[in-house]
């Protein structure tokens, strides 16, 4: 039950926070950066064991390794700008966690373009 | 997955004692240490934040299998 160590951990920092922001705002905002960091590495191995069963389903499939790499890779950059995005929102500079959130965007169409055409090109194949 | 809940501690124990050291050197006069107490602080932090980041974001790429 790892449930109870991330909640027990969670609420334990929001207590300090707290206590910390009124007269050290930055220090807070390093602490629940600090927080968010160890509770996601916690959850890290649940999410790799997930993706080797996805990654062996995959070659059970005879997919192309090239897609599950983007896609992993998509869910990588969602998860980490999220994250990067979460933070700067929480320290009051709105601007820079959209901004965060707009190059996320603009990688993941990169990344998605060649899947975009190999389905163009495999219809093209279907038109006669 | 290795993981220290001793950062937080660590932490929350620097604000503190940056924020009674800032509050001290306040009340007897001495602003600039006071500010430089609390830049040392914050950059001590910060660098034990980075690192863990650091090592967050290599873990990220190991999982996902990124290079």
């Amino acid at each position: 039950m790892e449930i109870m160590q991330i909640v027990g951990l969670g609420i334990v920092a929001a207590v300090l926070a707290v206590t910390i922001r009124h007269n050290k705002p930055e220090m807070a905002m390093l602490l629940s950066m600090a927080t968010g960091i160890i509770l996601f590495m916690l959850v890290l191995g649940k999410i790799g064991s997930v993706i080797d069963v996805l990654r062996d389903l995959a070659s059970r499939a005879n997919l192309n390794m090239v897609y599950l790499g983007t896609i992993l890779k998509i869910v990588a950059i969602a998860y980490i700008a999220d994250f990067g995005a979460q933070i700067c929102r929480d320290a009051g500079e709105g601007a820079v966690a959209s901004k965060i959130e707009f190059a996320a965007k603009v990688l993941i169409l990169v990344l998605a373009v060649p899947i975009m055409i190999a389905v163009l090109q495999s219809l093209l194949k279907l038109v006669p | 997955m290795g993981y220290d809940i001793n950062l937080i501690f660590k932490i929350i124990g620097i604000g503190i004692l940056v924020g009674v050291a800032h509050y001290v050197l306040k009340n007897s006069g001495k602003e600039d240490y006071a500010v430089i107490a609390t830049l040392g602080g914050l950059g001590i932090v910060l660098i034990w934040v980075v690192q863990l980041l650091g090592g967050f974001f290599d873990q990220v790429r190991s999982v996902f299998k990124l290079f």
